[in-house]
């Protein structure tokens, strides 16, 4: 009893294959435009690629390998998405509207009444139940949105940013919910907030123009993200380079550090460097001594970061410093200045890329 | 007017209230031009002379039914124009909409060389046993030809505005194609399809043209109300104004049906959160 799908659109640049288990629910995460919401729309059928498979629990999706065309139309998938927005239909009270799923599947009036009751109150909303979609507000309607979803009785639930949409009283609430109805289902969900992937799902994928770029149990794609993307995500430095006999070389850089592993690792492998933002100081001339890094980068932007502040440097603002206000002020930090980023060699870990 | 008041930016200069009130004076101005024409001492005989029952009971009978038949027709015209994709489809737009654009006696005379006796499929249908021209069903086929570009119009800007998100989560739900006309589509678009099928109403309720053209004008069969005022101004002035009026009034029944719909649905409260999905779809509807 599994899920698969492996899909590929030309026209998007968009080449992904993914399996889920059969509770497992995976966070899909990536940039704007990497291709997130065309994987949700392939699996659901409102998006037809150009080739791949997809199975869910013994039924054929879509199979369009050579010389086949099978295609099953999305109200047959079982695969019902629930988007940003709670889309209810506005012309149906709150009970009708949950109770849309069983009554396409053809079950009779007052069963489907039965069922979407059930999930009213699995949502906590049924005293909403005799309101028009209009008369709720949008915490409310996404939460009857979720009931209406899991009524249709999915094999596979698809999210897209369910909490993007709604305000910050009523997103904490919400996730709540799905944390309690996900358990034991199997679902994916579109999110950009990483807080999410931890708590509602058991494994990340990254998307990056249209790939998957790294994939894994979400605590481990953050403790050692192997993307940009994710290093973000958790936070981190992250530069990609060779590995070398004490640490990693990208470019002109030459960082020092420990290799993240039981054994050393072989040298001229693909890897990557990442470290805190809070383990780097910044200095106005170069410093040596000890197992330290330090080079030289120009300041591209200051931005407030909790207590502190935080220093974006070196092309794009790819690499940061956290360092106090005061410590800011002594060094008269400014963007476009030349300042040295160091780092102790024991704070960067060094791992395969 | 009052949402000036309030505050809110018009926008709008003061000389193009000139030309409005000019505009607004040109359509009034006629209408009542007739009314004061009217003889009101003998109004009521004048209305209920069989041949004018006759010809509004025809008009109404006859305008519900090509109602009815543009509302059959224009639906599927419609959703396969908005949603549908293949090849010709800006050119059957273009060609559905020609009535409006035809002189109605030209369409009548199409409609003649197609389902009249020595039409295009009048030989065939009377074989079957089938004639229709002159008959009521020609008034009927001629009002139809006409009205169903309203339809047509209305629902498929309705249909463009309402967007298709709906029905894409009605499938996920597990709702067939047909389902989701049903029970998603239809009823929301239905302030759409409610004015649009006013509009056809009374322009079938007006039709002349195509009438006299394709149907004739039989009392009782095929006279409908334009074509008994017509025929009236020749002979008794008074009774074609008084008809006149009648025609007025009913027009402004249904315009007042059909622009009546719309606002009760704007008024709907629509808080918080659903607000912009809720706006937009009656945005759509109201078009």
């Amino acid at each position: 009893m599994t899920f698969s799908v492996q899909a590929a659109v030309a026209g998007r640049g968009f080449d992904v294959s993914l399996a889920l288990g059969e509770a497992e629910t995976v966070a899909v995460m990536g940039a704007n435009g990497a291709g997130k919401s065309t994987l949700l729309n392939v699996i659901a059928g409102l998006l037809y690629p150009d080739s791949g498979t997809a199975e869910l629990d013994g039924r054929t999706l879509f199979d369009l390998t050579a010389g086949r065309g099978r295609w099953t139309a999305p109200h047959r998938r079982g695969t019902a998405l629930l988007a940003q927005e709670p889309l209810l239909f506005p012309h149906l009270s709150v009970l009708e509207n949950v109770a849309f799923g069983p009554r396409s599947a053809g079950a009779s009036k007052q069963a489907a009444r039965e069922t979407a009751l059930r999930w009213l109150g699995e949502v906590e909303a049924t005293e909403l139940q005799s309101r028009r979609p209009a008369e709720l507000s949008g915490g409310q309607a996404q939460r009857v949105a979720v009931a209406r979803a899991l009524a249709a009785d999915p094999g596979l639930l698809l999210l897209d940013e369910p909490m993007a949409a709604l305000d910050i009283q009523a997103a904490p609430l919400l996730r709540r919910l799905l944390k309690r109805v996900l358990a034991g289902r199997r679902a994916i969900i579109i999110t950009h907030d990483v807080l999410d992937a931890l708590m509602l799902a058991d494994r990340v994928v990254i998307l990056e123009d249209g790939r998957i770029s790294e994939e894994g149990p979400t605590r481990e794609v953050l403790q050692r993200p192997r993307s940009r993307f994710a290093a973000g995500l958790a936070g981190l430095n992250f530069v990609a380079g060779h590995i070398t006999e004490h640490g990693l070389q990208a470019g002109g850089l030459n960082l020092y550090g420990h290799h993240d592993a039981a054994a050393p690792l072989p040298t001229g492998q693909p890897g990557v460097a990442v470290f805190p933002p809070s383990a780097v100081s910044v200095f106005p001339s170069e410093a040596h001594g000890s197992p330290r890094n330090s080079f030289a980068v120009t300041i591209t932007d200051l931005e407030p970061r909790g207590d502190g502040i935080r220093v974006r440097a070196g092309e794009a603002g790819q690499l940061s410093a956290d360092i106090t206000p005061a410590a800011s002020v002594d060094l008269g930090l400014a963007p476009g200045m030349q300042v040295y980023f160091v780092i102790k060699a024991g704070a960067v870990a060094i791992y395969p890329g | 007017m009052k949402q000036d008041r309030n505050g809110g930016y018009g926008g709008v200069p003061r000389w193009i209230y000139v030309l409005a009130a000019a505009g607004g004076l040109f359509v009034v101005l006629p209408l009542a031009a007739m009314v004061v024409k009217v003889n009101w001492a003998h109004f009521i005989p004048l209305i209920t002379s069989e041949a004018s029952l006759q010809a509004l009971g025809l008009s109404l009978r006859t305008s519900a039914a090509s109602t009815v038949l543009c509302i059959v027709l224009g639906i599927p015209l419609a959703l396969v124009l908005a949603r549908g994709s293949f090849p010709g489809q800006r050119f059957l737009r273009s060609l559905v909409l020609l009535p409006l654009v035809l002189p109605p006696v030209v369409g009548g005379i199409a409609l003649l060389y197609t389902f009249g006796r020595q039409g295009l499929l009048g030989r065939t249908l009377e074989v079957a046993g089938l004639q229709i021209a002159f008959s009521t069903t020609a008034v009927i086929l001629a009002q139809t030809f006409v009205a169903l570009p309203f339809l047509v119009v209305s629902l498929e800007g309705a249909l463009r505005t309402a967007g298709n998100r709906y029905e894409a989560v009605a499938a996920t739900l597990g709702a067939g194609p047909t389902t989701v006309l049903r029970r998603v589509t239809l009823p929301l678009v239905l302030p759409g399809l409610a004015s649009g099928a006013v509009l056809s109403f009374a322009r079938s309720l007006g039709e002349f043209g195509a009438t006299l053209t394709f149907a004739g004008s039989l009392q009782g069969v095929t006279r409908t109300l334009p074509l008994e005022i017509y025929l009236q101004r020749e002979t008794d002035a008074d009774a074609a104004v008084a008809l006149s009026l009648v025609l007025v009034a009913v027009a402004v029944a249904v315009v007042a049906l059909a622009y009546r719909s719309p606002r009760a649905a704007q008024r709907a409260p629509a808080p918080s959160g659903a607000r912009t999905t809720t706006a937009a779809a009656a945005g759509g509807a109201v078009r």
